[in-house]
């Protein structure tokens, strides 16, 4: 009984990182695939974890399976989170059929502005000038470092 | 049930995890930007500590799952570290 667990959940620990690993392989910008890499990935490890406890069964390596499982759970979210961030504010390029860009209308102050209006159109229109403000934003940091 | 089923279907998902590697590799390879290739790293470090939990399932051998969870945390530095490159030299 316990054996055929510790196979489903290697089973299904492998399927999530092998689609993660496709995602990031195919998928069409950073940020989407940040989302396959960080999400499914840590997913599918977790699950692996947890067919080794459900295994061996003993103890200490149950307490260590979970450790390693909380250890990844508190910190992908957070080294996706830096990435995602500075690859934004370095001006890496959105997929052409973002929709939402909230950063962008946080940074610019339009809080005012319902999402509803913003089309796929109006997100080309404004990318120069918002690919100049990441730069001018980043740039005056950088000169104040030097 | 034969007493080796777990230890085979092991050694299957290190197989599949091993195709997980390449795939991502691929994406190191073309990158185009730094961030999408620590992207790619931090995704062959987490399949690295599920090869590393394959293997200890695979080989019988629990010790396997120490260097699993020092992995895990100095991807977490090294991802953090190259974010803020990134943030503060540019994408290249």
């Amino acid at each position: 009984m316990m054996d055929w667990i510790s196979v489903s959940l290697l089973a299904v620990g492998a399927v999530f990182t092998l689609l993660a690993a496709v995602g990031v392989m195919r998928l069409p910008d950073l940020f989407t695939r940040m989302q396959a890499s960080t999400k499914s990935a840590t997913l599918g490890v977790a699950c692996m974890m947890m067919a080794t406890l459900t295994h061996f069964g003993d103890l200490t390596v149950s307490a260590r399976a979970l450790l390693i499982v909380a250890a990844l759970f508190l910190t992908a979210p957070v080294a996706a989170h830096a990435i995602g961030r500075a690859a934004y504010l370095r001006g890496v390029e959105l997929w052409d059929g973002t929709m939402f860009d909230e950063l962008r209308e946080h940074r610019e102050g339009r809080t005012s502005r319902t999402r509803g209006e913003r089309g796929r159109g109006d997100a080309f229109d404004h990318e120069d000038e918002d690919l100049a403000r990441a730069g001018e934003l980043t740039g005056a940091g950088a000169d104040r470092r030097r | 049930m034969s007493p080796f089923v777990v230890e085979t279907a092991a050694a299957v998902v290190l197989a599949v995890l091993a195709l997980s590697a390449v795939l991502a590799f691929v994406r190191i390879v073309r990158g185009p930007t730094l961030p999408d290739r620590v992207v790619a790293i931090d995704l062959i470090a987490t399949v690295a500590v599920g090869v590393l939990a394959a293997s200890a399932i695979a080989f019988n051998q629990p010790a396997l799952l120490q260097p699993a969870l020092v992995l895990g945390l100095i991807t977490f530095l090294g991802t953090v570290a190259f974010a803020r490159y990134v943030q503060r030299t540019g994408q290249r």
